[in-house]
């Protein structure tokens, strides 16, 4: 066991633990986008950055991976951390308004403007779709492609992978909701089409691929062949 | 080439080498690295060997093909051996001369160098105030080999240095040793290199342990690390093999950029030299140590040079660097124990072990010590590549070595660093160069990139363009990293452009401190630096664009007119380099810009004898 001291509470973990998973354990939130139980951490999103240390040597780390350490002083809320927060929750509206996680979020850390230039980009990469694929899905049909600005995520050359199942595990775990099944009509935010058990789309005219790729459709479970 | 199979046979080779050779033989040394060959070393070298043989000098004058010696400025160089006669920017036609006067033992007075300040020429290179003020310890040893004749080095004391640590039988005393010289990583962060070691050491040798040297240079404008390994790749080797033996590791990777062709060509020649000679593999000069080095080339990203991403990179994945603790000395390669170094510290190591650490601690200031070299360039009279101690003044070096401003402007800052580097405004030239005053002032130290900029440089525009490089290289996980310099950028571009606002040069302040607190390795983290020190220092550079709509510097093309003055006598001459046709005006009268064809390229001022363009 390791003993450390979050915001001031001495507590003891099991090897191994992440500061995340201490944290959480012993009922400190920490907001997250790319972290998900079950899959390795990756810290990419940052919104977890917690603060280490004590003085000048104190530093930010982001908590999802960081290992939680013998005597390592924690603190997951001081005004470092939550300045921090609140300006990467910032940038994520700036990028991506649509999301209704990110949104809360920034409603939660009390977020009030957006001081950049809109954008509308929706995927912050936080990759928990990628790794959905390779870890759990044991797929590897997308990844990371590009650097720097140029970055996203799909599969090599923008051809449909062999390995792609159609699980729909990428959709699942999205936290932007770029990719959220949104049934047969995309401009609705809020999903929901999956749920209910009527056969909606007989009335419907032919809808496009976006649904019609899971077979038998999980809404009507109208075998198409 | 006979593989060595003892210790005493290969100091027997070498002893054998040195008695072979006559000093007073005159030697014709020229400098042949990227950047000689890139200004005509090759036909000169050609030149030199047809000369030679169509004379029958063969027996009298030698010739060798080094790497780089330093002096950019003067390529390309020779350097006669032993007058230590040196001659600047020769070309084709003067080798022909040069080759008859050596053969004669003559010097041509009329190639020599010039010094500026003085007006006077100078014979010998050591003279010359570039090299005068430099203490050369790694780069003198490039004029001394040729970097694919592994004989040249042993017989320059190659290899000695990993005698002396395998005589001694005690792996413990070379790390003590390499501790007690105080040698701090050359890549920039400055981690006691003796300590890593030490760590590395200590790791439990259950599946091997692997050395690598960090050879993915990418910083614009720094190319120290090239000029090491293309001039004396034997110096890498020895270092890591010494580096194995005391640390236990079997297996050793030098990352090279593929950017680097002839310093890949050259270790890959050196390395095959040492298999033969069986100074790499199985049960090295039959001291039952065994050690093999392998070449990975980096596929040119930026990020590469971050230890993490290093490993991924070699283990063929995507550059992208991870958390650490673990850190790579208990978990790097495969998850096997790896300490990486910068390629400067792997040639400062049998420097360390044949001199002794207690004489290389000699040098440099307590906690600093050894040499550091940097690659000067910028708007400084003598480019090039500078070693220097540790804890030398700014001023030194850009005055002393430097030469002063290369043009008419003053010299206003001096960038350190690269891309994760901060601006020294001249103010601060006093600062001695060492790890903590360089990060202390809001730079840092890097792997040795100095930019000087003079006043006709625009602190803005250079922060920006340190973003627009940034933004394309940073690996693009932490969403600060990308995302935050990509908004820093757009900033920039806005300020530079006139549209800037007091209120966005807040949110660019605060988010350079964020994107240097939540991000995860060292390039998100040192990221902010450019934007940050010229903030700091030259703050009101960036309120004469927001308020005034100024560039004082007249670079920020937005922002800047360009006219002609009363100095203006009518030649014509800026006329004819127009590309937009947009000056006009009579014979020998005062010419006229007309404004909305301009677009502002230059051109006009860069031909202009009389000074007769304003940028305002």
């Amino acid at each position: 066991m390791i003993t450390l001291v979050i915001n001031g509470l001495e507590v003891s973990v099991e090897e191994g633990t992440t500061l995340l998973e201490a944290a959480q354990f012993y009922g400190f939130p920490i907001p997250t986008l790319c972290h998900m139980e079950g899959l390795s951490p990756y810290g990419a999103c940052r919104l977890c950055v917690v603060e280490i240390g004590e003085g000048p040597k104190a530093k930010l780390v982001s908590s999802c991976t960081y290992p939680a350490q013998e005597g390592l002083r924690v603190r997951t809320a001081s005004s470092r951390v939550l300045q921090a927060r609140k300006m990467i929750l910032e940038l994520m509206l700036a990028s991506c308004p649509q999301s209704k996680t990110i949104q809360d979020l920034a409603s939660a850390y009390g977020v009030r403007q957006q001081r950049f230039r809109q954008e509308y980009e929706d995927c912050i990469l936080c990759g928990l779709c990628v790794r959905m694929c390779e870890e759990q899905m044991m797929a590897k049909a997308i990844g990371f492609r590009g650097r720097g600005q140029t970055r996203s995520i799909g599969t090599p050359f923008d051809i449909k992978s062999d390995v792609c199942r159609l699980c729909g595990g990428c959709i699942y775990v999205c936290p932007a909701c770029q990719l959220r099944c949104t049934y047969t009509e995309p401009e609705k935010a809020i999903c929901g089409g999956c749920a209910n058990l009527s056969p909606p789309c007989v009335e419907k005219d032919p809808f496009d691929d976006m649904m019609c790729y899971m077979e038998p459709c999980v809404a009507c479970e109208i075998d198409k062949n | 080439m006979e593989r060595l199979r003892s210790i005493e046979e290969l100091k027997a080779l070498q002893a054998r080498l040195q008695t072979d050779r006559d000093p007073s033989i005159p030697t014709i040394v020229i400098s042949a690295g990227t950047c000689g060959q890139a200004s005509g070393a090759n036909d000169l070298i050609r030149v030199t060997k047809r000369e030679l043989l169509n004379k029958g000098l063969t027996d009298r004058i030698r010739l060798r093909i080094t790497g780089c010696h330093g002096f950019c400025e003067a390529e390309p160089s020779v350097l006669i051996e032993p007058r230590g006669t040196f001659y600047p920017r020769v070309g084709v036609q003067e080798m022909a001369q040069i080759v008859e006067a050596v053969a004669q033992d003559q010097v041509l007075k009329d190639l020599l160098f010039v010094d500026p300040a003085t007006g006077k020429a100078v014979e010998r290179q050591g003279d010359i105030s570039f090299f005068k003020a430099q203490v050369r310890t790694i780069l003198a040893r490039n004029e001394k080999v040729d970097p694919i004749r592994v004989y040249n080095y042993i017989e320059n004391g190659g290899y000695s240095a990993l005698v002396r640590a395998l005589e001694t039988g005690d792996s413990k005393w070379v790390v003590e040793e390499v501790k007690a010289s105080g040698l701090r990583g050359r890549g920039g962060a400055g981690f006691p290199t003796g300590l890593k070691w030490e760590f590395l050491a200590a790791q439990r040798n259950g599946r091997g342990k692997f050395l690598v040297c960090n050879a993915d240079e990418g910083d614009p404008g720094a190319y120290m690390d090239r000029s090491v390994l293309e001039g004396n790749p034997h110096s890498i080797i020895e270092g890591m093999l010494i580096g194995g033996y005391a640390t236990g590791a079997n297996e050793g990777v030098v990352y090279v950029r593929n950017e680097y062709p002839l310093a890949i060509k050259h270790l890959m020649i050196a390395l095959r030299q040492c298999h033969e000679l069986g100074l790499l593999g199985q049960d090295i000069l039959g001291t039952g140590f065994s050690f093999d080095i392998r070449l990975v080339r980096g596929a040119g990203a930026f990020v590469c040079g971050e230890e993490t991403a290093l490993i991924r990179s070699i283990e063929g994945k995507m550059g992208e660097p991870r958390q650490r603790p673990p850190f790579p000395v208990q978990k790097g390669i495969e998850g096997k124990p790896t300490a990486i170094n910068n390629v400067e510290s792997w040639a400062n190591i049998p420097v360390i072990i044949t001199e002794g650490a207690r004489e290389f601690a000699k040098v440099g200031t307590k906690g600093n010590t050894g040499t550091k070299i940097f690659s000067l360039v910028g708007k400084v009279r003598n480019t090039g590549l500078v070693e220097v101690p540790m804890g030398i003044t700014i001023e030194k070096v850009v005055t002393d070595i430097g030469g002063g401003p290369s043009g008419k402007a003053k010299i206003k800052a001096v960038q350190t660093g690269g891309p994760s580097g901060g601006c020294i405004p001249a103010e601060r030239f006093d600062l001695p160069i060492d790890y903590d005053s360089l990060t202390e002032a809001g730079s840092i130290m890097g792997s040795g990139g100095m930019i000087v900029m003079d006043e006709n440089t625009c602190m803005v525009d250079v922060a920006k363009y340190f973003m627009n490089f940034l933004k394309d290289e940073s690996c693009g996980k932490c969403y600060t990293c990308r995302k935050g310099i990509q908004r820093m950028h757009e900033i920039l571009e806005d300020v530079s452009n006139g549209k800037g606002t007091l209120d966005q040069l807040d949110v660019l302040e605060e988010l350079a401190v964020v994107v240097q607190d939540t991000t995860m390795c060292g390039l998100g983290q040192t990221a902010s630096n450019p934007v940050l020190s010229t903030l700091r220092y030259f703050r009101r550079e960036y309120f004469e664009h927001v308020e005034k709509h100024r560039c004082p510097a007249g670079v920020c093309k937005e922002l800047v007119t360009y006219s002609i003055n009363e100095n203006c006598t009518g030649c014509a001459a800026c006329v004819r380099v127009c590309p937009e046709k947009a000056i006009a005006g009579e014979k020998k009268k005062r010419h006229v810009i007309d404004t909305s064809e301009c677009i502002k390229c230059g051109a006009c001022k860069t031909v202009c004898k009389f000074d007769a363009i304003d940028v305002a």
